[in-house]
């Protein structure tokens, strides 16, 4: 397809000044917050109304054209990298907050508003939107519904799955559907929990309805610093046991926390082999009775050091010291990679045991960062990307940390999406029926497969040629395909 | 030959398949056209490590035995399903995708679900989602057969989040209409209270607050009313839908779910429960405008009477949804083997005769 052709037949129903096609103006839409893949794509189309939106959708499908949707480009798969011969289609002027009824406590947002600007727009009300993934600065609530973001309080008050009542999306075809509803349930199938996490492979979403939560009357963070990250790891399994579940519970290992400091001063002990975070939240009569029982199960978990922050002020930098964990671990080396696996918590000693022993054979530094309520981990592997083959080792350090997880129970990503990145190991967690599974649902709402092709599940071939399919039963999966 | 290598050979050869749980809620979503085989000796917890909040079942043990097993270790299942029976299954929960009282607060049967395994209508047993809290590979095929009815895939094994049971549970009574318990639970879902259910029956109130004793002491000092006798058996009993008020011989029961700040005078309830997301009312047999009702208030209605007829149970989707949901069937189930009679074949019969 000849990009003139294209503009033209865009243009038809898009204000021409929103079809993007010369170099200077599409590069800067190469990639997403995953920098390591690039693609300049065809035709940048930023769309101001629905109709724009459906006539770009209904033009991509009769001319066989992918479409690749886009947020706010801050996510970490290569969700929203561009595909060369396609259009990219940024939401980011779908940007308003369209209702916010405090009684019901719902908002209606367009996809392109930033996550933190719905909890500014109702602060004055008490109330917040609860899903925190650490981009909510910047990322876009649309993109938190492709990949069914989480956050750091996510233990306590669930996914952007569990947070959305319904979402307005546009399919392959243009028409315009509503899945979800104001009430707690819908009738037929749940498509609303299918279209979340669904990486924009199924629809483009145009309009959300949020539930929004009271903000708790108080919030207290303990800090506690552990020798060993065997007991680290235990005295989180201690908490839950006595039947608390913390709002936010957050581990760094050693390498973590030295980078962090030296970064942002935020008092961390640095001769920690782990740090735990600790946040508990709610009236302050719940507060102050938690509070207590977890610092007296720390201490009993073999804590060598207990603080808990006595201002708002202290607790903010706790809190400051996690969430500047990769800008500070971007300090120390020229490149890091982020992974984001998740295993069965009581596996953790061994998966960093074993990390460690890759990081010797890959002659890589990592640092971990661990959400370890909820067993998703972020290991952080530096590298220098000017060397060529620290590159390639990098991404071979992450694949076998991504198979690790699987190995123990876990999964390939928590939170991240599959994207481009992940694509492999999707072979190595999902086996040829399972992954020919996500196809047939794929066509179901794509039967062309315009939408975001090549991202989130493999091909078949794709699972060949990588040769690590899941063997199910001891036999190879389709024995007719060719292996390279 | 165990149960789901012989229902995965069935389906491969094209022989429909239908299956029912503890037979309990087999009434609300259609009539099965084919001879049912009970999932009940598919059963056995497969796994449960209560530090990891997650319990894995094969899907024909009983509810009972998945709730005594999490007592013994101070847990529960979050969202509190109905028992609509003794012989009730988690995996009927799950298809039928029923919560009590504890939904709005703690969350839906869906909401609790990490992974599911399946049978396919190819009679492939596969697995999607996880025994972890967090995972996005690939399409949340676990939670979308949450509700199902069966007909999206048998599920053979159900993996679920599990949360501690709160240290101190009371319960405030306060005396007042309908609407005014809706505008007080308003107030209160300003407020971070530790409130775990929310319903209004018989002139009265009834607020749940769930946590640690001097946070729910406090709570119940600022929401005000009285404590509550006896008020787990007053939860288990809206929960079962046992209370007297559940009783209407002759009249149909039906359930609404609606945005819980729909006002109480457009629909006639006699119970409200999820702080008004779920409404109960009743209609004369063979009167369904509960239908049109609840559509017309932005929701939908599901008839609980045993005794209607065939296809007239589920609110009748809209076209675009049911192309759509006729897809998602297909793309599970391409020949329509699985559960021939549910679920859309009821909600497109309603659809016909509407």
């Amino acid at each position: 397809m000849e990009t003139g052709q294209l503009v033209a037949a865009l243009a038809a129903g898009v204000q021409s000044e929103r079809v993007l096609f010369r170099e200077q103006d599409t590069a800067p839409y190469e990639c997403d917050g995953l920098t390591m893949y690039k693609a300049k794509p065809k035709v940048v189309v930023l769309p101001e109304t629905r109709d724009e939106v459906c006539h770009t959708l209904k033009t991509c499908k009769s001319l066989g054209v992918p479409v690749v949707a886009r947020g706010a480009g801050t996510g970490l798969s290569g969700g929203a990298l561009p595909h060369a011969d396609g259009v990219l289609l940024v939401m980011s002027k779908f940007s308003k907050i369209l209702e916010i009824d405090e009684d019901a406590r719902i908002a209606r947002v367009e996809p392109g508003v930033r996550n933190l600007a719905i909890s500014e727009a109702v602060s004055h009300l008490d109330l917040y939107y609860a899903p925190d993934p650490s981009s909510q600065i910047a990322c876009s609530i649309g993109g938190n519904i492709a990949e069914n973001s989480g956050g750091v309080h996510c233990l306590k008050y669930g996914l952007t799955v569990h947070n959305v009542l319904s979402v307005t999306i546009a399919l392959d075809d243009g028409s315009i559907l509503t899945v979800g509803s104001d009430a707690l349930d819908s009738p037929g199938y749940d498509l609303l929990a299918l279209t979340i996490g669904s990486e924009g492979l199924l629809a483009v979403v145009l309009e959300i309805t949020v539930r929004l939560l009271p903000k708790p009357e108080e919030m207290r963070v303990v800090m506690a610093a552990f020798d060993d990250v065997t007991k680290a790891g235990d005295s989180v399994g201690n908490i839950i046991a006595a039947g608390i579940i913390p709002a936010g519970l957050e581990m760094m290992d050693g390498p973590a926390v030295a980078a962090v400091e030296d970064f942002v001063k935020a008092g961390y002990p640095l001769d920690a082999e782990a740090l735990l975070l600790c946040e508990v939240d709610g009236t302050t009569a719940e507060v102050t009775d938690e509070l207590a029982r977890v610092e007296a199960i720390l201490e009993e978990s073999g804590a060598t050091m207990l603080r808990v922050a006595t201002n708002e002020e202290e607790r903010l930098l706790f809190w400051k010291g996690r969430k500047s964990a990769f800008p500070a671990v971007g300090r120390i080396s020229p490149d890091y990679y982020c992974m984001d696996g998740t295993i069965p918590r009581k596996h953790l000693s061994l998966v960093l045991r074993r990390m460690r022993e890759m990081s010797k054979r890959h002659g890589l530094r990592c640092a971990n960062v661990f959400h370890a309520g909820d067993g998703n981990l972020h290991p952080l592997i530096l590298f220098d990307a000017n060397n060529p083959t620290e590159l390639k080792r990098a991404e071979d350090f992450g694949a076998e940390i991504l198979e690790l997880c699987v190995e123990v129970g876990g999964t390939i990503t928590g939170e991240h999406g599959v994207g481009v990145e992940k694509i492999n190991e999707m072979c190595v967690q999902f086996s040829s029926d399972e992954l020919t599974q996500f196809h047939a649902m794929k066509a179901a709402f794509d039967p062309t497969g315009i939408l975001n092709p090549g991202k989130a599940v493999p091909t078949l071939n794709r699972c060949a040629e990588f040769g690590k399919m899941h063997i199910h039963h001891g036999q190879m999966p389709h024995p007719e395909l060719e292996r390279f | 030959m165990p149960l789901v290598e012989t229902i995965c050979e069935r389906l491969a050869a094209r022989d429909p398949v239908s299956v029912v749980g503890g037979n309990t809620k087999s009434f609300l979503a259609g009539r099965l056209t084919d001879e049912p085989v009970s999932m009940r000796d598919h059963a056995g917890i497969i796994n449960y490590e209560p530090t990891e909040l997650v319990l894995t079942a094969k899907s024909g043990t009983t509810l009972h035995e998945i709730e005594s097993c999490l007592r013994d270790a101070r847990q529960m299942l979050p969202f509190e399903p109905p028992r609509l029976g003794e012989s009730s299954t988690i995996g009927g929960v799950m298809a039928s995708g029923l919560s009590g009282p504890r939904r709005m607060h703690l969350g839906s049967a869906r909401d609790c679900v990490l992974g599911v395994r399946l049978i396919n209508g190819l009679g492939q047993h596969i697995k999607f989602g996880g025994e972890v809290m967090k995972n996005v590979a690939g399409y949340d095929l676990s939670r979308l057969s949450v509700g199902a009815f069966g007909t999206l895939g048998v599920l053979t094994e159900i993996s679920v989040k599990v949360l501690p049971i709160p240290e101190k549970e009371q319960t405030q009574k306060l005396e007042c209409s309908q609407a005014k318990a809706l505008e007080t639970l308003i107030w209160i879902g300003r407020r971070p209270y530790p409130v775990s259910a929310a319903s209004w029956i018989n002139q009265s109130l009834y607020i749940r607050l769930s946590g640690t004793a001097s946070g729910v002491e406090s709570a119940a000092a600022a929401i005000g009313g009285e404590v509550l006798n006896e008020a787990d058996q007053f939860w288990s009993e809206l929960r079962d839908m046992t209370t007297q008020e559940f009783r209407c011989p002759d009249l149909w029961l039906w359930r609404i779910s609606v945005a819980p700040t729909t006002p109480t005078d457009a629909l006639n309830a006699f119970c409200f429960d999820w702080a008004g997301g779920q409404r109960w009312i009743t209609a004369p047999p063979d009167d369904f405008s509960p239908f049109e009702l609840a559509s017309r208030l932005g929701g939908h209605a599901i008839c609980f009477d045993r005794q209607r007829g065939v296809g007239t149970g589920m609110q009748p989707l809209e076209s675009g949804i049911l192309r759509l949901n006729r897809r998602v069937k297909e793309a599970m189930d391409p020949h329509g083997l699985i559960n021939r009679g549910r679920l859309l074949e009821e909600a497109t019969h309603a659809n016909e005769s509407c």
